[in-house]
This record gives C-alpha cells, sequence and structure tokens, in this order.
C-alpha cells in the first residue's frame, strides 16, 4: 500500500517535472528574439542588454533550464515583467476566485448529473432516459464561450437575476459556474447512466431483489455505491479539464481568477507569468489526478487486494 | 434516436458552406453604414454586425475557417500520431520508452491549455492554430495506435509475414496499421468536434484568426458587447458551432456503435483537446477494474 501511494508520489512528480521542462521550452521556442518580443522593436540596446541579464538570458540554455528548476523547486517562479511583482503572489490572489469557480462548478455537476443518471438507468429505455440522453448529447456540443453569453442573455438581461460580468455581487459565482459544468455534467450523466446499467445486472443485485428489497433500495443501496466508482475517476480526470475551461469561461465572465490572468498574460506577453499560469493549472491537473487514483485505493478495497 | 442521416445532412451542409465561401463572390469585409447592428428582421439576411458587415457571408467565411483547420489539424495529427505510435509499439525499446515518455508528459496537460499557450507563443493567423491544435492532437492518436499494435503484432499473420522476410516498414504498413483503423476512425470524427470548438475557443480569445478574417468564435466574441442590442450577432454563429458539433458527436456515436470499437476496451480512448465524451485517462492512471490504462487492451 505504502509503496503504491509512493510510487504514485513519483510518478506524478516525475510528471510535473517534465511539463516544467515542456513549458520552459515552449517559452524558449518563440520565434525570433523574446527581447524583442517584450520590448518592442524599436527599445534601445542597453535597454535589451539589461532585460537580457536580468532573465539570465545571456546563459547556455541547459544552465536557464536548471536555473528555473532550481527556482521551481524553492517556490521561486520569477517576476512579473509587467507588475515587477512575484508572480507567485498573483498567482496568489487570483486562485481563490478560480478555486470558488471550479468548487461550485463541481457541486452543480454532481447535483444535476447524478440524478440524472440514476433516473436515465433506472428507466431504461424510457422517455426520462432519451431525455437525459439529450440533455448529454447538447451538453457536450455546447461551447461554453456560447453558453455563456447565452445564460447572461437570459438571466441576466432578460430577467435581470444576476450581474452580467465580475464577482461583486453575492450570487454572481451562479452563472460562471453553470456554465463551466455543464459539460462535465453532460459526460458524468451519460457515465454514471452506464455504469449503474452494467451494475444492475450484477449477480448481487438479483440476490438483493431475490430477498425482497424494493426497487428503490436496490437502486440507491446496493447499486448506485458500486457504479459511482468508476464516475470518481472520470470526475478526477475532468476536474483538471474543468480547470483548464476555467481559461475560457473566465473570460467570458470577466471572473478575476488564473484563467483570466493567463490570457491577460498571453495578450501583455508576459512570459514568466504565462509560464507559471499554465504550470500551475497543468501541476494542479496532475495533482488531482494523482489524489483521485490515491482515493480510489482508499474507497475500493478491490485494488488494495491486487497490489499487495 | 435523432434521425440517422442527419448527422450527415448538417456535416455536408457545413462543407458546402465552406465551400460557397470559396467560390462565391462574397464581401464578408463590406461595411454598410446604415446596416449597423440591424437584426435579420431589420436588414435582411442575418442581420449585421456592429460594423455594419452581413453576418451571412460572415458565417460563409467562419465555414470556411472551421473546415480549414479541422481538415488540416485531422490530417496532420492522425498521420503523425498513427505513425508515431504504431511504429513505437512495433518497434519497442528504446524508441518506444522515449515515446512512451514523451505521449506522458504531453497527456499531462489539459489538452486545452496546452493549445491556448502554443497558440499565444505562436501568435495568431490560422497556420498557427493549425500547428498548436496538431502538436496537441497527435498524442491521442499515438496512445490509440501503440495500443492497437502492442496487442496486433503477437497475431499469427505478423509472424507469418516476419518469418517471410517482409520488410518491417511493409509489415507495419499493410498488416499492422489497417487493422488499427476502426477505433482511430471512431477517435478522428470525436476529434473533428473537439477541433472545431477548439478553434472556435482560440478565435474567441483572440488567439486563433485575426480581424478582418472571420471566424466563428471572434464573432461571438465580438457579439458579447452587443449582447443587449444585437443578440444575433452572437446567436448566428453559436448556433452555427453547437449544429456542426452536435452532428460530428452524433455521427461518432453512429460510427462506434457499427464499428463496435467499445468491445476493444472499457472506455473508447479520446482526444486530449477539450471535454469530449469518449474520456481520455491520463497517464498512469487506473481503470475501473484496477488494470493500468497504458496497457493495451488485453486480448483485443
Amino acid at each position: 500500500m505504502v509503496s503504491a501511494l509512493w510510487q504514485r508520489f513519483w510518478s506524478a512528480t516525475l510528471s510535473i517535472g517534465g511539463v516544467a521542462v515542456l513549458v520552459f521550452f515552449l517559452i524558449h521556442l518563440i520565434p525570433g528574439d523574446p527581447v524583442d518580443v517584450m520590448l518592442g522593436e524599436s527599445a534601445s540596446q542597453a535597454d535589451r542588454e539589461a532585460l537580457r541579464d536580468s532573465l539570465g538570458l545571456n546563459q547556455p540554455v541547459m544552465v536557464q533550464l536548471g536555473d528555473y528548476l532550481a527556482g521551481l523547486a524553492q517556490g521561486d517562479l520569477g517576476r512579473s515583467l509587467h507588475s515587477q511583482r512575484p508572480v507567485t503572489d498573483l498567482l496568489a490572489e487570483r486562485l481563490p476566485a478560480t478555486a470558488e469557480l471550479a468548487g461550485v462548478a463541481l457541486v452543480f455537476t454532481l447535483v444535476l448529473a447524478v440524478p440524472l443518471g440514476v433516473m436515465a438507468a433506472a428507466r431504461h429505455r424510457s422517455a426520462w432516459d432519451r431525455g437525459a440522453m439529450i440533455f448529454s448529447l447538447f451538453g457536450v456540443s455546447i461551447p461554453n464561450f456560447w453558453l455563456g453569453p447565452l445564460l447572461i442573455l437570459l438571466f441576466s438581461v432578460y430577467l435581470g437575476w444576476f450581474l452580467v460580468s465580475g464577482r461583486e455581487a453575492p450570487g454572481s459565482v451562479v452563472l460562471p459556474a453553470l456554465t463551466l459544468g455543464m459539460s462535465l455534467a453532460a459526460i458524468l450523466s451519460r457515465m454514471v447512466r452506464s455504469s449503474l446499467l452494467e451494475v444492475l445486472h450484477e449477480d448481487f443485485i438479483r440476490t438483493a431483489r431475490a430477498k425482497g428489497l424494493n426497487e428503490r433500495g436496490v437502486l440507491w443501496r446496493h447499486a448506485l455505491p458500486n457504479a459511482l466508482l468508476p464516475v470518481i475517476t472520470v470526475i478526477g480526470l475532468q476536474l483538471g479539464t474543468l480547470l483548464a475551461g476555467a481559461v475560457i469561461t473566465e473570460t467570458v465572465f470577466s471572473w478575476p481568477g488564473v484563467g483570466l490572468l493567463t490570457i491577460e498574460a498571453i495578450q501583455s506577453r508576459d512570459y514568466p507569468l504565462v509560464q507559471a499560469c499554465v504550470l500551475l493549472i497543468a501541476g494542479s491537473y496532475v495533482l488531482v489526478n494523482m489524489l483521485t487514483d490515491v482515493l480510489y485505493t482508499v474507497i475500493d478495497p478491490r485494488i488494495r487486494v491486487e497490489q499487495s | 434516436m435523432i434521425g440517422r442521416g442527419l448527422p450527415l445532412l448538417l456535416m455536408a451542409l457545413w462543407a458546402l458552406m465552406a465551400l460557397a465561401a470559396q467560390l462565391l463572390p462574397l464581401d464578408p469585409n463590406h461595411i454598410h453604414l446604415d446596416a449597423i447592428l440591424a437584426s435579420p428582421a431589420q436588414g435582411g439576411g442575418l442581420g449585421f454586425d456592429d460594423l455594419g458587415r452581413p453576418l451571412l457571408d460572415r458565417l460563409l467565411m467562419g465555414a470556411r475557417t472551421s473546415f480549414l483547420v479541422a481538415l488540416g489539424v485531422i490530417l496532420l495529427s492522425t498521420l503523425t500520431g498513427t505513425w508515431l505510435g504504431a511504429l513505437s509499439g512495433y518497434l519497442g525499446g528504446r524508441f518506444d520508452a522515449l515515446m512512451v515518455r514523451i505521449i506522458d508528459v504531453f497527456l499531462a496537460f489539459p489538452g486545452i491549455l496546452l493549445a491556448i499557450a502554443l497558440a499565444g507563443i505562436l501568435g495568431p493567423g490560422i497556420e498557427n492554430v493549425v500547428i498548436a491544435l496538431s502538436l496537441v492532437g497527435w498524442v491521442g492518436f499515438a496512445r490509440l495506435a501503440r495500443a492497437q499494435v502492442l496487442s496486433l503484432k503477437q497475431r499469427d499473420h505478423v509472424l507469418a509475414a516476419e518469418s517471410l522476410g517482409i520488410r518491417r516498414s511493409r509489415i507495419l504498413l499493410r498488416h499492422l496499421i489497417p487493422l488499427t483503423l476502426a477505433p482511430l476512425i471512431v477517435e478522428a470524427t470525436f476529434g473533428v468536434a473537439s477541433i472545431v470548438i477548439a478553434e472556435a475557443g482560440l478565435s474567441f480569445l483572440g488567439l486563433g484568426v485575426q480581424p478582418p478574417d472571420a471566424s466563428w468564435g471572434a464573432m461571438i466574441r465580438d457579439g458579447t458587447r452587443y449582447l443587449l442590442v444585437a443578440p444575433h450577432m452572437v446567436l448566428v454563429p453559436g448556433v452555427a458551432i453547437f449544429l456542426v458539433v452536435l452532428a460530428v458527436n452524433l455521427l461518432g456515436d453512429q460510427l462506434r456503435d457499427r464499428l463496435d470499437v467499445r468491445s476493444l476496451g472499457r472506455e473508447v480512448l479520446a482526444c486530449p483537446w477539450v471535454p469530449s465524451w469518449p474520456i481520455s485517462p491520463p497517464p498512469g492512471s487506473r481503470m475501473p477494474n484496477g488494470a493500468a490504462c497504458s496497457n493495451p487492451p488485453s486480448g483485443g
């Protein structure tokens, strides 16, 4: 058990290291001189040299990579080119907003997807089932940069229930969270349905029915807990995608999170900040996946047995 | 559930729109000062945007953009991905180990994030969008092709071909890759949906096609500023994206059922661009039955 955990931790660390190296090379593969891009072609030679020095660009690439990774290990991600503040401070300011958005989106997803999937499976091939599947199909087909404006149009412009954008009003997280969670809810409801349909054919379900348990008990006490196991993996996998999707959703709603910061950094060509944002989101993705795996081992005894 | 022919019809319409944009004498950038923000009812056609440009013409040009990007990315990423993945699975050894590492690192990124970072770094423009999305997209195909070839290369017909002394490149091309095509076709179909959304998303963020060229994503972005007075600016391109993606997803479902790809593994592996419903597990994660995902589907 412990060695399995250690192995997962080690492989996640390796992945994050690989991601860091890839992000580093991304920035260094920019066609042309990054200093030109950052300062513009009209900058003086002295300014260029100063920036080059301060960024360590005069060093060989491998030395730069080493410095960057060493800084990373100490939690130093450099300074923003624009505000001159440490990148970690900027990220720390924006992280709570993104965490709030992702958290609410996840809750919304679960509240919508689990009952929908259960309903669809319990009444297999009924109108409910068909309706849930059509919802699921629509949910994955609707891009969040279109769903967002549609929700704004309906709930903010016509009904006047929420503010159009920003994070000031208490209910302002609702529309961004709905937008962000929609595709995950669509995927998840389909997963819950198929997983539940599979479990409902198992022997222990027949046994439960044979001993006279009512259908509700069979569904909620026996089938659902088993059906939710694979669903947890999917949630873990998709949570990272959710974080990445936040880039677009936050832009739609001017939600002041890490996603919007990423776009602002790209638009102002603030490369250390871009690097850090991408690394943070990708790192969380890897971390969430590792935690999912660990959680999975904890809740499903069968895997523990196999590993030992 | 929904008419069998509908997806193909919608996709044909999409292709036709792209072709029309190429052939018809459209004027997507012509400014009608008297028709600024005019709705379809006031201005005719599909209405006009904030600069007084006709939305119908821009919609057709946007169809051309998304169609060309989808075509380019799917060709580039299936060809490189399938070839590299199949080669890696067939050759094994150090090359395979290296490929697995590379694939793992790419999969450690949420696809759309990598595409956004790449597009941001490469700079705007349709070629850069194709490059960015292909760089993200090849991984899914590579992993799938590798897993397929790993399980297929022990088959009798491959051993027979090897013992007859047929060149390895020929075995790979004629005796292995054709057998991996069914899941790859399904994957590529879902991939098209992801690419259409990703292209529009990049353009929405200002990282894709540059003005005055038209893209559905950029049209939505322009429209969000005039939601109150001209909702048609958001509705028109949005409906177009939605219908294309819906059609592609439906077609993918139909193909998956027809080609019976599901039996190869528990879940169809997917492109890592954006969430789409075949779910793509990250490197090293475990399937619900506890088997490592990177293993080839056994007995396939």
